[in-house]
């Protein structure tokens, strides 16, 4: 019970908008202490207690935990709303909302709601106790996977609303996550590639697949065919475009999430150098392509060869990610 | 700016110490507390200092070895964590998650090491890709250590027969690739130190890499420690891998540590076994490689492998060994051209010993070394390398001492053609190791031609060199070296007379020809080792098988005349003198009259000729007188003329007392006990009182010239000559010339101021009373004087 507590609060400065850090507090001082809502709103699932829960990074820097679901699984569950005491609620009608929704950061406060699904709980009238509604959505359709991005953010959300006609209408919203699995690719070539510099440097790649699953681990070797400059080390980054918008609005932003050391030292002609990269411990997502024009992520493996003089050589190779349907859960 | 560059390597070390150990400390709180996730960021937060380039690979070993105890607390943590329920698999991956290479390798062998333990996979699986993910350090430091930790973590997890960790049938090679691997890794990232950085550097770097060689080497080390490489597996992959990475590697440190170490750390038995192997490696070296020191331990192993176990010696016979080791060397001294003669020499020193201790029967073997020594060299002149030098006298003393019998040495044809290569001095010392070791095992050298061998062996001492001009043999050095050849003279012997008559012919061949100086050395003990002989031979008619003799006295005596003959050509007239009347004393015993006279006529004329000097003229006299009174061989003609020349000289010798004491010596020339023939009283007489003329004479003299009267010691010698020849009975002596003698000595005055001459006379006096008392003949004889 705590912990849905926890989550509510939250949520209520989620739905003020998204503010600075400090402000959130303030706001959330403000409706904790001075104006006390009329009701107490809840959202639980169905299959709430059972259902896993992901840690979601919230723009405040703190991680919340939200169910997970994906496409077309049917989202149901009981809202209950609780006046408090010696209180009633007057409203025009209740309903509850799943919205999937892309947020641009450079276009802050606007959400394109690209799913949106509605189901009416009551008529309007008064509330003088507790009341619970069950509702469901069936069989949805959640093309999207929640996406927390640079410039751009993907959630679906539940949103409760209890209209009234005077002093606002109270809504509360719910997050929840949506991942989405895929069968393992059909075909999945290697990454194979000579690349250097004339006179300089000649190394042959490989990575064992163009496809990865999240945990996945990357396998491949480093082969050194010439060797003139004095290597230093090789890394190999694992870097997120992410680009938003289209046409002369795109907006595009990499990121490096992993840079992982590969080699030390300089090595000689003939040098076979092993890749063995977990996947794991990175904050990884699919690659998602075109999410209905609004945005893309794509992801890379940059090989990094810097010599002595801190120059550094790279070659980047597209990579696609994907969810596997985890095998335990 | 050197001292600079270690204050700051110092300081390095302490900042880097100081990081680690404050890591090591959160690390230990972490295990303490059973936080993996914790243990692993400050572990590799810890190993992470290990990535400093900064520190000299000593220094860097102080690092290493602080990482390595604390890997351990980490791998019981570990172990710990498996026990309470973590997937090893899990953990074998977690740790690979670490960013920087060095310290994610670090506890991948760390984790890789529990993961063996743990048996969830087959150890060869876990150790190969261990051993593959290292490739990723390439720094040759900081690859060496992280090899060297896998190489330390693994030793015991090998899958080696009779091990926990045994695998399936290829167990072994299973275990031998992986350290091989490691192994050739390692020594790559060796090789390459020595081409990084600048050339300034390099005898730095060639110090560092001797530092780290060990870290190699531990590799065959654990190769050798594996039970399952016996010698099918060291001979069909171990040592053709090793060799290959070896012969590649063209790093010429690499190369003679190497090469060492195999044949260090493998069993002899195996070496014997793969030498073909082994040293067909040998000339694929680097030229620059001191293959000589390497070869040389490989035949020093072996020679004690076969000198402790007999029981081995005949698989060398079966494998060839002697005949490999030399084809390897004389392809190894081939291959590298510029091979110092030092190398050679030593090599062929090695195998020498080698073949000595292994072949001992074999003196073929031993004389094909030498022979091959020879041809290398041939054409290079003397040899001016004084260690070259040194190490030449070792090879050829190791005969020597192995046999301790110079006979065998002799066998050996080359011998001599080596000895030929060294200058003077040094034949000079070769010749006294020689003698030396005659001496001290006291070889009899018994047959002619081995004496003409030795002879040749040590003509440094025999003959003069081409000396060059200025080189002064120190004279007691000399006369050390030349008396040793004379003791040598009496080890030639044999018992048959031809064949010592043989011996002493080379000798004198040679002695003749040996220069002045030697003569008076070498002379003497050949002219009494040739009397010997004569004294040896069957008295003439009495051979029982009724032959005639080759040798006979006759020719020994026409033999030493030669000899003595050269004497009086240097200057040692009174030696020859000497050997002249020894000589003739043997001729003598032989009764070759001719001879004995040719002998003293020889030693008459130098008597005449060559000494001068007074003093040295009475010696010789005395000697002339002593020996020809025991002469029995001569007719009344010769003995009369010899003895008459002795007389005469007698009576000219220059002091009156000599003349008289010479010339009652004589008096013995004329009365020989045990000789009927000499008995002639009357010539005594004379002489005695020539004598006596002499020494009245001689007294006079003294009191004219020093207005005293000499001594009348000459009288009561006179008087004792009388008593001598009175006692044998002689009719010319009478009882009153003694009576007379004896007023004479008392009448002078100086009897009693000469303490001396009062005692002598006193003596005298005393020696007549107690033939008096004595009875008989001699008692009667001497009642008759009256004093």
């Amino acid at each position: 019970m705590q912990l849905i507590l926890f989550l509510l609060l939250v949520s209520y400065s989620l739905k003020t908008g998204y503010c600075d850090w400090d402000l959130n507090l303030l706001i959330m001082n403000y409706l904790l202490g001075a104006f006390k809502p009329a009701c107490n709103i809840s959202i639980t699932f169905t299959d709430g207690k059972n259902r896993k829960q992901v840690p979601i990074k919230k723009d405040n820097g703190q991680t919340v935990m939200n169910p997970l679901f994906q496409s077309q699984e049917t989202i149901s569950g009981k809202i209950s709303i609780e006046p408090y005491q010696g209180k009633k609620v007057e409203h025009n009608g209740v309903k509850v909302e799943l919205l999937g929704q892309i947020e641009m950061y450079f276009d802050r406060g606007n959400f394109y709601d690209f799913t949106s699904l509605v189901r009416e709980l009551d008529v309007p009238g008064e509330i003088y106790e507790r009341k619970t509604y069950p509702f469901e959505f069936s069989t949805v359709e959640m093309p999207h996977e929640t996406y927390n991005g640079v410039n751009v953010r993907l959630r679906y959300v539940l949103k409760v609303t209890v209209t009234r006609g005077y002093g606002g209408s109270i809504v509360e919203y719910q997050d929840f996550v949506v991942r989405n699995y895929v069968p393992l690719p059909p075909i999945n070539n290697s990454i194979k590639m000579e690349v250097g510099i004339e006179d300089c440097l000649h190394i042959e790649f490989e990575y064992n697949k163009s496809k990865y699953h999240l945990k996945d681990v990357i396998l491949g070797k480093i082969y050194f065919l010439l060797v003139r400059i004095k290597i230093k080390n090789m890394d190999l980054e694992i870097r997120r475009r992410e680009s938003t918008g289209a046409g002369a609005n795109t907006h595009v932003e990499t990121e490096t999430l992993a840079k992982f050391e590969l080699m030390d030292g300089a090595p000689v002609r003939g040098e076979s150098i092993p890749v063995r990269v977990f996947l794991t411990p990175y904050d990884l997502t699919p690659t998602y392509k075109n999410i209905n024009n609004k945005f893309s992520v794509k992801y890379y493996l940059n090989l990094v060869l810097v010599d002595e003089e801190d120059r550094r050589y790279f070659k980047q190779q597209e990579i696609t990610l994907y969810r596997l349907k985890e095998e335990t859960s | 700016m050197i001292a600079d560059g270690a204050e700051d390597e110092d300081k390095w070390l302490a900042a880097s110490a100081a990081a680690f150990k404050q890591n090591a400390f959160y690390m230990q709180r972490a295990i303490d507390t059973n936080n993996l996730k914790d243990a692993l960021k400050y572990s590799a937060q810890m190993l992470s200092e290990l990535r400093t380039s900064k520190l000299s690979p000593q220094k860097y070993y102080d690092l290493y070895m602080r990482a390595f105890d604390e890997l351990r607390k980490l791998e019981i943590f570990f172990m710990e964590e498996t026990r309470r329920g973590c997937s090893v698999i899990e953990l074998y991956e977690l740790v690979q998650h670490a960013g920087n290479i060095l310290p994610r390798l670090y506890l991948l062998c760390t984790a890789g090491s529990v993961y063996i333990k743990t048996k969830e996979a087959p150890a060869k699986e876990i150790l190969k890709d261990l051993v593959e993910m290292c490739r990723g350090i390439q720094h040759p430091l900081r690859g060496l250590f992280l090899r060297s930790y896998l190489a330390q973590i693994s030793r015991d997890k090998l899958p080696d027969i009779g091990s926990e960790y045994e695998g399936d049938a290829d167990t072994v090679t299973d275990a031998v690739e992986f350290v091989l691997l490691n192994f050739t890794e390692m020594n790559k990232l060796w090789v390459r130190m020595q081409h990084q950085g600048p050339a300034r550097d390099k005898e730095r770097r060639e110090k560092e890499r001797g530092e780290l060689r060990d870290l190699v080497g531990k590799n065959l080390h654990v190769l050798s420690q594996l039970e399952g490489v016996d010698l099918d597996m060291y001979r069909d992959t171990v040592l053709p891998r090793v060799l290959e990475q070896i012969v590649n590697c063209r790093d010429e440190i690499a190369q003679y540590y190497l090469v060492d170490c195999i044949i260090q750390v493998f069993p002899d038995e195996y070496h014997l076994q793969t030498l073909d192997v082994l040293l067909g490696a040998c000339p694929q070296l680097q030229p620059s490689v001191d293959i000589m020191t390497v070869l040389s331990r490989l035949m020093e192993r072996l020679s004690n492998y076969a000198a402790l176990n007999a029981e081995v010696l005949p698989y060398f016979l079966q494998v060839e060994a002697f005949s490999k080791l030399n084809i390897a060397i004389g392809k190894v001294i081939e291959a590298q051209e510029d091979m110092p003669i030092l190398s050679a020499v030593t090599l062929y020193s090695s195998l020498l010993k080698f073949t000595l201790h292994v072949h001992p029967d074999r003196l073929d073997y031993a004389d094909q070394v030498l022979g091959s020594c020879v041809k290398q060299l041939t054409g290079k002149g003397k040899i001016d390398d004084p260690r070259a030098t040194k190490e030449i006298v070792s090879l050829l003393s190791a005969p020597l001492e192995k046999y301790n019998d110079v006979v065998i040495a002799l066998k050996l044809t080359n011998y001599p053609l080596v000895v030929e290569y060294l200058d003077n001095e040094t034949k000079r010392v070769m010749a006294s190791v020689i003698i030396r070791s005659i001496m001290k095992n006291n070889t009899l050298i018994t047959k002619a031609e081995k004496v003409e061998a030795l002879l040749e062996l040590i003509k440094g001492l025999i003959n003069d060199l081409d000396e060059p001009q200025g080189l002064e043999v120190d004279e007691d050095d000399f006369e050390e070296e030349q008396n040793s050849v004379a003791r040598l003279i009496h080890m030639l012997y044999n018992d048959d007379s031809e064949e010592m008559f043989k011996i002493i012919s080379i000798l004198k061949k040679h002695f003749l020809t040996g220069g002045p100086k030697r003569m008076k050395f070498t002379i003497p003990p050949l002219v009494v080792s040739s009397l010997k002989l004569i004294r040896r031979l069957p008295v003439e008619g009495d051979n029982p098988f009724g032959k005639e003799a080759s040798v006979t006295a006759t020719k020994i005596f026409q033999f030493l005349n030669q000899i003595i003959e050269a004497l009086p050509s240097v200057p040692s007239p009174d030696l020859a003198f000497r050997l002249y009347l020894q000589c003739a004393e043997a001729a003598n015993k032989c009764d070759e009259e001719p001879i004995a006279y040719e002998f003293f006529t020889q030693a008459y004329i130098l008597y005449e000729e060559e000494i001068s000097d007074s003093k040295a003229q009475v010696t010789a006299l005395q000697l002339i007188i002593g020996t020809l009174q025991r002469m029995h061989v001569f007719g009344v003609e010769n003995r009369d003329t010899l003895t008459h020349k002795a007389t005469g000289y007698s009576a000219k010798l220059l002091k009156k007392p000599d003349q008289c004491r010479a010339v009652y010596a004589c008096s013995h020339l004329f009365w020989l006990e045990d000789h009927e023939t000499i008995h002639d009283g009357e010539r005594v007489l004379l002489c005695l009182k020539r004598a006596l003329k002499i020494a009245n004479s001689a007294q006079q003299m003294a009191s004219t010239a020093r207005g005293s009267t000499g001594s009348v010691t000459l009288f009561i010698e006179m008087l004792n000559k009388y008593l001598y020849f009175y006692e044998k009975g002689i009719p010319q002596i009478t009882v009153e010339s003694i009576e007379s003698l004896i007023q004479l000595i008392k009448n002078e005055e100086s009897v009693l101021s000469d303490p001396s001459a009062e005692s002598f006379f006193a003596s005298t006096l005393r020696f007549m009373e107690s033939q008096k008392q004595k009875g008989g003949a001699i008692s009667d004889r001497y009642e008759e004087i009256k004093v």
